[in-house]
């Protein structure tokens, strides 16, 4: 072959494991058929998975960099490329490329600093990654507080890793909420930007926020009344992309591209961009 | 500087056409004209530009970029690049020699997308000077020299000559083939020519079109503007003026499944089609007005802001003529504060 | 030039403006130069006076616009149709596709529309002012002394040139006279094309329709094609615009979209008026309209409001497939 490789020519990726996490959020455990990670990325960074045939979609990776041997995808299925993922099963091949976009300042910024994830639905998908990292390294950063809220206990994503690892560590706090009550759930039941609030953080925090838009906006909001500046909170944003490195076009917004911009944002920057992500 | 009479043209097509492929513009026979690969017979058009833009040759409406072989649960990635051979694009105008330069800082940026490379490395650019604008013509507007463009090798055509410079090592190449052909010369000819356009290109009703309250940094003075709405009121949402438009660069990948394969195809898109940012759930831009903007805005203020201050338009005119509304960059410009005259 | 001039259809426009009959006027504006208008919603009469514009380069058919701007704006709107204008809009009225109490139509009589580029084919590039006279275009250019005259009849557009009626067939007040249906020559290029042989009208379909860019300035811009959701937008169709395989696949798009509007195009000829490409479009959708007539007896869509066209009206003497079929030995 006399070319060079290109961005968009992707390698074959094999899932090796498929789980269940919710109804609609199944993670896929991906890696190359000699049983090595496809690429090494950094947290909050994202993916371009294919189905010849289906389409290229997207995605974040959920799994931490420190985790050497696999990456993970939480994917909830709302499309034609996901449709296909959730009826995939081991031993599938697909394709995959990357990695695509910026990652969460993890080694700079966040560097000892006390840490507030916040997370509603699929949006723990792209956390899992930075909150993985930073409980791998955990002497580097200070007190994690984890706020996660879904519409019911089984819509919680990676529920046991929480309940059975997360919670244990020293320093590490998990605030879990539903939306609506139900009988086997006898923790926190409300929207996450109101339990944010209830919970009444101190301001000595750098935050992340990840869900959908509204829950975003909303907590944003709440953060903002407890006291927290912009350029301390940071989320991700979603929009279509194709190629993942900034040339097709679709996923500009104002003079930044999402896909290789993005997908992480500090709060205040979001505010230079034009109102339409 | 060489001069090659007329009379001597087609035999210095003739002998680069021996060793490379040789685009040149050729009327169409219905007042048109396009690139068309030269072969004996055919003639280079007099006319002022083609009808579509040349970012085809680098950036063509459709290529295809991979194939896949699946079998069960494999697949197969199949390269099915082929390398590229030298070619030559003859008679290309100036706004259209600096598309490529605004094609390239998207295609060439980091990562390198290595289809557009392949292309742009291969071809070969003889740029022709301008003799005749048109009143649609505002590429001075830009800093583009409609009588001295750029590229491998610049052209000047006169009544009865053709002069040729080269710009670059390629060009160099390309002229020295048809050496024989040519006779070293003064630019007295060409000088008296280009001021002859000169003096038209002073003349052209859109030469004072002002540029100077456009630019990066300026999203929040123009997104917000009412006049969008209006400006877009009759916009069919069509992707003509995307797709005549030399620097749109814009572009879908999707596969096609060949019945023993599939193939992974890119073609241009546009930002003007209601589909282009619709996700599984959602889209960001749901009317034609938001769609409208972020063509003119990715052209006056975005593209600028990431590019050193240069404007994603080169006043090429073809937009001009062909939406079918008669709405354009031009119109958007003068709208939005663009001309203090007005 | 036209019969009736700027002033009168302004004073028309400002006095339903200012009478409030109307809330806006879909009419032309002025562009750069003396041909470039562009169809807008005039909302402020002063606008009106200082911008709008009725020449022979208005060719623009605002009927489908109707579609979406009675959704937008409140009121009446007042819209200038000329005579072929006109069947568009019965067409989309019997279509239910906007509701006809919205709007308020001013007909205007036409002598036929001017195209900019049989103009420059005559007088040539760098045209920086046209002249509208009694009997010719006075256009000036960059590159020479005096104007250049063009008259009417050079400027005309191909579809002008095959114009099929001067007659008003929709319109709540009329500018000028009501005008007749006048024959017409514009089934002889289809004819011409009958006349191929298979092989050479494939060529010339091949030879047009490869130039083609899937715009889909035609599909915008036709008054039949006014789906909600394009077939050809729509992803799960697996038709989604943008994907030929080669450049004849176009084919696929401009056949099947003939077909989407045998029997409701009017012939208004916006297809090809807006085609980038020059593709002479309507010549599909006219050997469509031949059929139908030779089939069916004549029919011209959108001449009145319900009536039922001859491919959604079953009647017992209808052509049986065979028919139709065995005239391919004819």
């Amino acid at each position: 072959m006399t070319n060079t490789p290109d961005t968009l020519i992707p390698v074959v990726g094999v899932i090796t494991d498929v789980r269940l996490d919710t109804p609609d959020i199944k993670t896929f455990r991906v890696v190359t058929p000699d049983g090595k990670k496809a690429f090494d990325h950094r947290p909050g960074q994202c993916a371009m998975l294919s189905i010849p045939g289906v389409g290229e979609a997207m995605f974040s990776i959920t799994s931490s960099p420190t985790n050497t041997e696999y990456m993970e995808f939480s994917i909830k299925k709302c499309g034609c490329v996901t449709e296909w993922l959730h009826a995939a099963e081991a031993g599938q091949q697909i394709t995959i490329r990357g990695p695509y976009g910026n990652p969460f300042p993890v080694d700079d910024v966040f560097a000892g600093k006390n840490l507030l994830f916040i997370a509603g639905g699929v949006g723990l998908a792209p956390l899992r990654s930075v909150i993985n990292y930073c409980r791998h390294y955990r002497d580097r950063y200070g007190d994690i507080d984890i706020v996660y809220g879904s519409r019911s206990k089984a819509d919680l994503l990676d529920y046991r890793e929480i309940i059975e690892e997360w919670s244990n560590d020293a320093g590490v706090k998990v605030h879990l909420t539903i939306d609506n009550a139900q009988p086997d759930w006898d923790g926190h039941v409300g929207f996450v930007p109101n339990y944010v609030k209830e919970l009444g953080f101190d301001t000595n925090k750098t935050a992340v926020l990840c869900g959908p838009p509204i829950m975003i906006k909303f907590t944003l909001e709440g953060l903002i009344a407890l006291g927290f500046d912009k350029t301390q909170v940071y989320t991700t944003l979603e929009l279509r992309m194709k190629c993942g490195v900034g040339k097709c076009g679709r996923c500009n917004v104002g003079a930044k591209y999402v896909c290789k911009d993005g997908p992480v944002f500090r709060c205040d920057e979001l505010e230079e961009l034009p109102n339409e992500y | 500087m060489l001069k090659c009479s007329l009379q001597n043209v087609n035999a210095a097509f003739a002998r680069i056409a021996e060793s490379m492929k040789l685009y040149l513009p050729v009327d169409r026979g219905d007042g048109k004209t396009r690139f068309d690969v030269w072969s004996e017979g055919k003639e280079w058009s007099t006319a002022l530009n083609t009808e579509r833009s040349a970012k085809d040759f680098f950036f063509p409406q459709t290529e295809n970029l991979m194939e896949f072989k699946t079998e069960g649960k494999k697949i197969e990635v199949i390269d099915i690049r082929e390398e590229n051979e030298v070619f030559v694009i003859f008679g290309v105008r100036a706004c259209d020699v600096r598309s490529f330069d605004i094609l390239d800082r998207v295609f060439l940026s980091d990562p390198v997308d290595s289809f557009y490379k392949n292309r742009r490395d291969h071809g070969i650019i003889v740029s022709v000077a301008c003799g005749k604008p048109a009143e649609t013509c505002f590429c001075s507007v830009f800093g583009i020299d409609a009588t001295s463009p750029a590229g491998d090798v610049t052209a000047w055509r006169t009544d009865d000559a053709v002069y040729f410079t080269a710009n670059t090592e390629k060009g160099s190449a390309l002229l020295a083939l048809i050496g024989d052909l040519c006779e070293e010369c003064g630019t007295e000819a060409v000088d008296a020519q280009r001021a002859k356009t000169q003096k038209i290109l002073e003349k052209l009703p859109l030469k004072d079109l002002d540029t100077k309250n456009f630019g990066g940094g300026k999203t929040k003075e123009f997104f917000n503007n009412p006049l969008w709405e209006s400006l877009s009121s009759t916009c069919l949402g069509c992707g003509t003026c995307t797709f005549v438009c030399p620097t749109c660069q814009c572009y879908d990948i999707k596969d096609f499944n060949t019945g023993n394969g599939v193939i992974r195809f890119r073609c241009w898109d546009s930002c003007m089609y209601s589909e282009f940012t619709k996700m599984a759930h959602g889209n960001n831009r749901l009317t034609q007005t938001e769609r409208f903007r972020q063509r003119f805005m990715h052209k006056l203020v975005y593209y600028p802001e990431n590019n050193e201050g240069i404007f994603g338009c080169v006043g090429c005119g073809r937009c001009l003529s062909k939406c079918p509304i008669s709405m354009n960059i031009v119109k958007v410009m003068k709208a939005m504060g663009g001309n203090e005259n007005d | 030039m036209q019969k009736i001039n700027r002033e009168v259809l302004l004073e028309k426009a400002v006095a339903l403006l200012e009478s409030n009959t109307v809330s806006c006027v879909l009419g032309w504006r002025a562009g750069e130069f003396d041909y470039d208008v562009t169809p807008f919603v005039f909302t402020d009469a002063a606008d009106l006076k200082a911008n709008f514009v009725w020449n022979d380069f208005c060719g623009a058919n605002f009927s489908k616009y109707l579609v979406a701007k009675t959704r937008k704006h409140e009121g009446k709107i007042l819209v200038f149709l000329k005579p072929c204008d006109t069947y568009s809009f019965n067409q989309l009225l019997t279509e239910h596709r906007f509701d006809r109490e919205r709007v308020y139509v001013v007909g205007v009589p036409c002598e036929g529309m001017a195209d900019i580029n049989r103009v420059k084919s005559i007088a040539g590039d760098g045209i920086s002012k046209i002249e509208f006279e009694a009997d010719a275009m006075a256009v000036s250019t960059l590159y020479e002394d005096a104007p250049i005259r063009v008259s009417y009849a050079d400027a005309l557009s191909e579809r002008c040139k095959n114009c099929k009626s001067k007659k008003h067939v929709a319109y709540d007040e009329l500018l000028g006279d009501a005008g007749d249906v006048i024959d017409s020559n514009r089934f002889d290029e289809v004819e011409a094309l009958e006349k191929m042989t298979p092989d050479e009208r494939f060529a010339f379909w091949q030879k047009e329709l490869s130039r083609c860019i899937r715009c889909n300035a035609c599909r915008d811009a036709c008054p039949a094609c006014t789906c909600e959701k394009c077939v050809f937008d729509n992803p799960a169709s697996s038709l989604e615009n943008k994907a030929p395989a080669n450049s004849f696949e176009e084919k696929m798009f401009h056949i099947i979209r003939a077909f989407h509007v045998a029997g409701r195009c009017t012939d208004c000829g916006e297809c090809s008026r807006v085609c980038p490409q020059n593709i002479p479009l309507h010549l599909l959708n006219r050997k469509f309209i031949k059929d139908i007539n030779e089939f069916y007896g004549e029919y011209q869509a959108g001449a009145e409001v319900g009536s039922r066209a001859p491919l959604i009206d079953y009647t017992l003497g209808d052509l049986e497939p065979g028919e139709v079929f065995d005239r391919g030995d004819r």
